[in-house]
């Protein structure tokens, strides 16, 4: 699987184990924020009719993108917005760094906006000399920290208060060896109120824009998207071109769906519903596509768009669970992150969708009822197709099919393996053997069931 | 061609045949919802519910509840009557002048039983940074406006345009910090809804 | 009835007792059971890898195999699954719906077309269930508990058909184990401790053996065990259906 120049999930999933009572740490908190999930899904009968709707929204929305990304344009600008359209990463940011330079600002505060992570933003502002303050609490903290957030949702969730305190004694001047969260929390709300009240222009994400109204729903618990927009000259609000939904009620059924599935909660604090600028502010929406209409044309993948970042896929995920978010070298990990990345780029990415037993569980928390699974599975034939598959993996496999499609080849090799087996272990049982490593093979029989058979029957 | 064009012919050829939208109404049967529905979720969500059976009797709630904050605003007129120590001027600014408000008081149009959420406008807020900035929210809420679902909520919100509007569900919270729920991250550190 | 029996790959070469009893307990239902002796594999290791494209002559041989009867059985959801979701053969394609159609887990099949109420049965020990997930998220055989929905499970309908049998009630009770084909050796870190955090919690939770639909979970958790040197066992659901009373 691994080639030296190309990251592997594998590989850094293996290093995040090395640490077991960590890998159980990281499993429970995130099993926790499932079942929490799963008390909110109980709570409603209509749970299912509502991912159905949700589904089916966001299907109207795919089918119908061109003439609802006009309407929508057409509304904001009506309302008061700008409104900029970007191909690519690049072009967005490109286009963020002549906002900021026009209000010639040098330090700007952000909310939580995982397209900005996906667009490397914040790297490339750094290098034309402006600095990004991430707000949202836990992205704030991997940014001090310098990591990429490991979850959409949880960004920190792979650091231990412990280790949180240390980064706050160290930037924030908070007292060494604390690490009461109550603390830490209240530490951070006084340094970040000062970057509210100072910055000028503030970033935040989409969580929904309405072609209806132009209006854009927010969605935060702490508030951070609110305090940075409206203390701010200029809103800049950066969003993928699915983001879309048809009509303001259907707010009511992905406002329903996403603070219970990503968290357990009814409801995230604030749900706020941008519209028009604040008089006097300037309200500008980059609007992204970054691969985004590629995927729309590949019939098999198309539904990965309907996503709407509630990471509850990442909080089932047992291979999530165990093995982190950074194992995924992707903005968006998990299982949703190993269905978008290879659009993105298939060779840099070509290890996701394997990191998956394809067990399914991610497709039935889907609040819109993607259909991950189902999509690994087929990302592995075009990754296999488009020859990014290792060399040694694909004489393997075609040697198995050569043996599986011969009953005569099949009995032989049975026979040989078993017999192999019995007579000399070792040769297979040793530490070459990633099965062996931490597992027993099976006692090998003397006799297989067909060779039983023919005697008995 | 520009992205815009490009993006748009992209998209026009790439997107799937258009579906039909599924029907929502079955989701919101028509009434309202209990006071005690409400509460009880809004107090799981980290607020404080009081009832109250007259408006007259705010002046003696901030007396109860509040006589430790010095600086409380309220964008109700009515209410503002009762809060003599808040500057004339508090409307004027870019927001910034509200960051030593210790208490906002503000008017909810409706709210929600299934999440203990609020709507909130531009209009009931005067200034869009009010409820946020503030370290604490008290909200007046009547009972008769208490929705069951967010189906319902949208539904009476219709196409009402405002410049912004904002469901709110309990004080500002984050639970970043190894999942510990900590009240009071960036915006007010509590809630209190007052059911008239 | 004409039942043909699949005896997937690794349970034939590794695992004969767990087709032994599957045969035994369809006989003694009253099936009248087949086995093609040209069988071999589903093709789902290959396809599971990204190579679905070499898995024709694995199609065409399993076809050739089936065509014949009015249902097949095996004991493996996973590898039933596969079959359900993926054989197609460019000349033969009817017979391929038909198979498609007709192709059963041993314990769907039991409780669905057989429609099985009693079992002369008996187990006297404390067991633990353990969902292998293609036959529960893939076959629906029991119900998950990411869905809001009414509880079954044909798995433990049966197995509360023996006696003296005592279903343990798990912490986590239908977490993937890890096996997942190919990922067991690519993904060995992540793969085992899914398998040593699931064989946990069956311990944890007092059973003394651990049973399934599917053998491939299960031969993963018994390498963990044995390695761990632990007295539970592993036994495919077929072997307690089919113990003597």
């Amino acid at each position: 699987m691994h080639t030296p120049d190309l990251k592997d999930h594998a590989v850094l999933a293996a290093q995040f184990n090395a640490n077991e009572p960590r890998v159980n740490w990281h499993d429970e908190t995130l099993w926790w924020v499932r079942q929490k999930r799963d008390r909110m899904a109980w709570s409603l009968p209509e749970w299912e009719a509502l991912r159905d709707a949700a589904s089916a929204i966001k299907h109207n929305v795919l089918g119908n993108l061109h003439e609802y990304l006009l309407e929508f344009e057409r509304n904001a600008i009506a309302n008061g917005a700008a409104v900029h359209w970007a191909a690519n990463a690049a072009e967005h940011n490109r286009i963020v760094l002549q906002l900021l330079q026009q209000q010639g600002v040098k330090r700007i505060v952000k909310s939580k906006s995982m397209l900005t992570e996906e667009c490397h933003l914040n790297p490339y502002l750094a290098e034309n000399g402006i600095e990004v303050i991430d707000t949202d609490l836990g992205e704030r903290i991997v940014q001090l920290a310098k990591e990429p957030p490991s979850h959409i949702v949880l960004p920190c969730i792979h650091k231990k208060k412990e280790e949180i305190g240390e980064l706050f004694h160290e930037h924030l001047g908070t007292p060494a060896g604390n690490a009461d969260p109550q603390f830490l929390t209240a530490a951070a709300r006084t340094h970040l109120r000062t970057e509210f009240l100072q910055s000028r222009v503030a970033i935040t994400g989409v969580n929904f824009a309405v072609a209806e109204t132009g209006e854009m729903v927010v969605c935060t618990n702490e508030g951070n998207a609110d305090m940075g927009a409206h203390l701010a000259d200029m809103h800049i609000a950066c969003m993928g071109i699915e983001k879309l939904v048809p009509q303001r009620k259907h707010l009511g059924v992905f406002l329903r769906l996403l603070a219970r599935s990503a968290t357990g909660q009814p409801i995230t604090t604030y749900s706020s519903h941008f519209s028009k600028p604040k008089p006097g502010q300037q309200l500008h929406i980059v609007l992204v596509d970054n691969g985004r209409s590629r995927q729309l044309g590949r019939a098999d993948f198309r539904n990965s768009l309907k996503c709407i970042r509630c990471g509850a896929c990442m909080n089932t995920c047992p291979v999530y669970r165990r093995s982190g978010g950074h194992s995924y070298h992707n903005a968006i990990a998990g299982p949703i992150g190993a269905i978008l990345a290879p659009n993105l780029d298939m060779k840099q990415y070509a290890d996701l969708p394997f990191a998956s037993t394809l067990c399914g569980s991610c497709s039935n928390v889907c609040p819109v009822k993607i259909d991950i699974h189902q999509q690994l599975y087929k990302w592995r034939q075009v990754i296999t197709e488009e020859g990014q598959a290792p060399a040694s993996k694909a004489a393997g496999m075609k040697l198995m099919a050569a043996v599986l499609s011969s009953p005569g080849r099949y009995r032989f090799a049975g026979k040989a393996a078993r017999w192999l087996l019995r007579t000399m272990p070792g040769l297979i049982n040793n530490r070459f053997n990633p099965w062996y490593k931490q597992r027993e093979l099976p006692e090998p029989p003397a006799t297989s069931f067909a060779a039983w058979y023919k005697k008995n029957r | 061609m520009n992205s815009r064009d490009q993006i748009l012919a992209a998209v026009k050829a790439n997107q799937p045949a258009a579906s039909a939208l599924p029907d929502l109404d079955g989701f919101a049967a028509p009434g309202t919802a209990g006071v005690e529905a409400f509460r009880k979720v809004a107090e799981t969500m980290g607020s404080r519910v009081i009832t109250i059976s007259s408006e007259a009797e705010i002046p003696a709630l901030l007396k109860e509840y509040f006589s430790d904050m010095p600086l409380i605003v309220s964008a109700d007129p009515a209410i503002a009557a009762w809060c003599p120590n808040a500057p004339v001027n508090w409307k004027e600014g870019d927001g910034r002048q509200l960051q030593h408000v210790d208490l906002a008081i503000v008017r909810a149009q409706l709210g929600v039983a299934e999440n203990g959420a609020l709507w909130l406008t531009e209009a009931a807020l005067q200034v869009r940074v009010l409820p946020f900035i503030a370290q604490h929210l008290a909200v007046v809420l009547q009972a008769d406006t208490i929705l069951p679902t967010m189906h319902h909520a949208y539904n009476v919100i219709g196409d009402l345009r405002s410049g912004f509007g904002v469901f709110i569900a309990g004080p500002s919270k984050t639970a970043d910090i190894e999942q510990s729920l900590v009240l009071g991250a960036h915006g007010a550190k509590s809630l209190t809804i007052i059911i008239v | 009835m004409k039942v043909g029996l699949f005896i997937p790959c690794y349970i034939d070469q590794f695992y004969p007792q767990v087709g032994i009893a599957t045969l035994q307990l369809l006989e003694k239902l009253g099936c009248e059971v087949g086995y093609p002796t040209g069988q071999t594999c589903c093709g789902q290791p290959m396809a599971n890898s990204g190579f679905e494209h070499l898995t024709d002559g694995c199609n065409r041989l399993f076809v050739n195999n089936f065509a014949d009867f009015d249902y097949i059985v095996a004991p493996s959801g996973s590898c039933v699954l596969h079959v359900k979701d993926h054989l197609h053969v460019t000349d033969k394609e009817t017979a391929a719906t038909h198979i498609r159609e007709h192709i059963y887990e041993l314990s769907e099949f039991l409780t669905d077309i057989l429609k099985v109420e009693r079992l002369s049965a008996k187990f006297p020990h404390k067991v633990g269930i353990h969902q292998s997930c293609h036959g529960q998220r893939g076959l629906h055989v029991s119900q998950m508990t990411e869905l809001v929905g009414p509880a079954f499970s044909k798995p433990q309908q049966l197995l509360q058909m023996v006696d003296g049998l005592e279903l343990v009630t798990l912490n986590r009770a239908d977490e993937c184990c890890g096996f997942g084909g190919t990922f067991c050796v690519f993904e060995e870190a992540v793969s085992v401790k899914m398998g040593k955090d699931r064989v946990a919690d069956h311990i944890h939770n007092g059973a003394e053996y651990i049973t399934g639909n599917d053998v491939s979970c299960l031969m993963h958790m018994e390498g963990i065990l044995r390695r761990q040197k632990s007295n539970v066992k592993v036994l495919h659901i077929a072997e307690i259906l089919n113990s003597e009373v």
